[in-house]
């Protein structure tokens, strides 16, 4: 299916004089070729979708846009976009009409709304969100004595690994993944990574260097320093801390939903025990500090349209019919992405599939969007340098840095 | 094109020739300074902006302020270092193991031979990015093999995360460009011991040469073009290494490469004009080796195929 809808790219009329709009989706498992499916038929021949498949990591689907969008591609008639890169693609997209602007976001939750919106206006159209949760071990959480159903710190998640010598699941490697754990640690402390997102680039102010970010460098050095994310921390991603957690050392992990049908489905391939299944529950993203409240990651995936696009208004159309949450419902079912619409949770199959997915909307009410500025690759990459590995973040001294360091890039005076 | 004297010298036939190779080479001559003359030309033309991509209209004159930006940066000088390091060890290691192999397959009995290149040549075949992949998923700490099969030797043990580090990761990157790419040298210095005349190791076994005698005094001479040419290919190959390193650390904890960082300039930050600017001077270095092979190491590209006639 993937690759015949590659295949048939290309915009231009259809067999029956069709507008045909191109899709350009992230790698799934097929669950967007199926809405552009839907879609296709629910317009009655007024357009057809075709899907045009992006590279597999973010970073790599966010080069590609803009190196279209900059070349003026007209084939980008929708796009799938990761909310950090809207800023920096803003300029080249198609501007929302109002009434799809009111009639897409009435009940989207608000973490996904803020990762949709640059400069006060909707720029994109949220279609699925993504979150960090807290996942543990009953058994570990039992055996602490930790009250699961009340909000849990870093620091109660870092002495009970330490205690009893597990691993917590977090990702330490120098990749989007260090600026997402940063980034949440930061905003749950009360700060903010970026004081001025809408500055240009030699005018933007860092708000790293404060306590909020003294307290994301403590939590992540003692993870690093005392060995508390297994020994593959610097190079670990999502994959790699679940694979950990799912281990003998297991005990908590931060991670996005898709650990839950990742774990299910190893289980039924009989490489992991039922035990491990039953075993494992969930909770909000930790807290930074008692009393304040958490700020969980955000992630998902936004629809754009090109501004070179031939027929925005189709696009934008159909958007509307791609996002509606019956789809949002399905996509979650089949795929295992989270809706960005309220509404599309009250689907009881979802509750049975996804027990955790009252956790899962809660936590995207809470969530906070990384920094959403133009200059985002150069902060996230900058971040990324100069916090890793964890072993070496020093309260004291990697918060300094690393802002000298972006503000120095930012200006055109360091490579990256 | 220059000659061994005037013009006049040539005669009516040899001229003839001349004209004829220029009619033959001329095309595909023209073909190449349009495909490489012009992106070098245009690269030059940005690295003098500051440019980004997605700000077109903020386009900017600097003159040679990329230049300076690049050359004063510790990245750069850092990357810099690591390619060379690569570069030299890769080279040196490849160079005695090449020739080890060509001996073995230079001697090696008729019957085998065909088998022999055969097994030789395996890596060289493999595409550059799965040998990567191969040697990644054998090093990494959650996927690979390397550390439980080997905690035996002294320095590896089971929580030694290979990519964590440019002390491991390195001799790994490294090793597999070893692997992959010493067939290639191997074939050349095979060409060049086909070369060595029989009756120059006849004439010095019958003055009584030891095996190491007619290594050093005639056989290696013998053969220097073909060495000098293994050299200066393969360094120029290792010094544009980038897949191997893109595969297995992204460039991460001080392993990044030239190329590397050409790459994260202009295609990661899509920082148009500091990235053409780092590609330049890739270039430039490119240059200056092929200049201190061909000028200093005296490496004659005609060499043994008669051109100097």
């Amino acid at each position: 299916m993937g690759l015949a809808s590659v295949l048939l790219t290309g915009c231009g009329p259809g067999d029956s004089g069709t507008p045909t709009l191109t899709w350009y989706i992230n790698p799934d498992a097929g669950g967007q070729a199926e809405i552009a499916q839907r879609c296709t038929e629910e317009a009655n021949g007024e357009y057809a979708i075709e899907t045009s498949l992006l590279p597999n990591d973010a970073a790599a689907q966010r080069e590609q846009l803009a190196r279209r969008l900059a070349a003026g591609d007209d084939s980008l008639d929708i796009m799938s976009i990761d909310p950090p890169f809207v800023p920096e693609l803003a300029t080249f997209l198609a501007p929302v009409p109002e009434d799809v602007a009111t009639s897409t976001t009435e009940n989207t939750l608000e973490g996904a709304l803020a990762g949709a919106t640059y400069e006060d206006e909707l720029v994109t159209v949220p279609f699925w969100a993504n979150t960090q949760i807290l996942w543990y071990r009953k058994s570990v959480a039992e055996a602490a004595g930790l009250d699961m159903s009340q909000p849990v710190t870093w620091d109660q998640l870092i002495e009970v690994a330490s205690t009893q010598e597990l691993d917590l699941g977090v990702q330490g490697s120098q990749a989007e993944s260090m600026t997402v754990w940063i980034n949440s640690l930061v905003e749950s402390a009360g700060g903010t990574i970026l004081e001025n997102p809408e500055a240009p680039a030699d005018e933007i102010e860092l708000g790293i260097e404060s306590e909020a970010g003294r307290e994301a460098a403590r939590i992540i050095g003692t993870i690093g320093d005392q060995g508390l994310g297994g020994p593959g921390l610097a190079t670990s991603t999502e994959n790699t801390s679940l694979t950990l957690f799912q281990g003998e050392t297991g005990s908590f992990m931060v991670n996005y939903p898709f650990v839950w049908p990742a774990t299910q489905g190893a289980v039924e391939d009989g490489t992991l025990d039922q035990s491990v299944l039953d075993d494992i529950g969930w909770a909000l993203y930790p807290r930074v500090a008692e009393g304040q409240e958490t700020a969980p990651p955000l992630g998902g995936i936004n629809l754009g349209v090109g501004a070179a696009s031939d027929a925005p208004d189709l696009a934008y159309q159909a958007i509307e019919c791609i996002v509606q949450p019956e789809n949002q419902t399905e996509y979650f079912l089949t795929n295992g992405n989270p809706p960005s619409n309220s509404e599309a949770y009250e689907d009881p199959q979802i509750e049975e599939l996804f027990p955790m997915a009252e956790t899962i909307r809660e936590s995207l009410e809470l969530a906070a969007p990384r920094p959403q500025t133009r200059f985002y690759n150069e902060i996230s990459s900058g971040l990324q340098q100069t916090w890793t590995p964890p072993e070496q973040v020093e309260p004291e001294t990697t918060p300094e840095q690393s802002a000298d360091f972006i503000t120095a890039v930012l200006r055109g005076e360091r490579l990256l | 094109m220059k000659a061994n004297g005037k013009n006049t010298d040539y005669s009516d036939r040899a001229k003839a020739e001349r004209r004829l190779g220029w009619i033959l080479a001329g095309p595909a001559f023209v073909i190449m300074l349009a495909v490489t003359l012009y992106p070098i030309l245009q690269a030059f033309f940005d690295s003098l902006y500051a440019f980004r991509l997605t700000a077109p209209d903020e386009r900017e004159f600097v003159l040679f302020q990329n230049y300076v930006t690049i050359l004063s940066d510790p990245v750069w000088w850092r990357d810099l270092a690591v390619t060379v390091l690569i570069t030299l060890v890769t080279v040196a290691v490849e160079l005695v193991l090449g020739f080890a192999l060509a001996l073995v397959m230079h001697r090696a009995l008729k019957a085998v031979r065909g088998w022999l290149r055969t097994a030789i040549l395996v890596p060289y075949g493999i595409i550059t990015v799965v040998s990567a992949y191969a040697w990644f998923y054998a090093f990494d700490i959650s996927s690979g093999y390397v550390n439980s099969w080997f905690d035996w030797v002294p320095g590896i043990d089971p929580d030694l995360n290979w990519f964590a580090q440019a002390s491991t990761a390195l001799p790994v990157i490294m090793a597999s460009e070893i692997w992959k790419t010493t067939p290639f040298i191997s074939l050349l210095l095979l060409a060049g011991l086909a070369q060595v005349p029989d009756e120059l190791t006849e004439a010095a076994k019958v003055d009584g040469a030891t095996w190491w005698e007619q290594m050093r005094k005639v056989i290696i001479p013998n053969m220097k073009a073909a060495i000098m040419v293994a050299v200066l290919f393969r360094a120029l190959d290792a010094f544009r290494i980038f897949d191997n390193v893109f595969i297995m650390t992204g460039g991460q904890y001080g392993t990044e490469v030239l190329s590397l960082l050409a790459y994260r300039t202009s295609i990661t930050r899509l920082e148009l004009g500091l990235g053409s600017a780092v590609s330049v001077l890739l270039f430039a270095c490119v240059l200056l080796i092929s200049f201190i092979a061909i000028k200093v190491f005296k490496v004659d590209l005609s060499g043994s195929t008669g051109g100097k006639r």
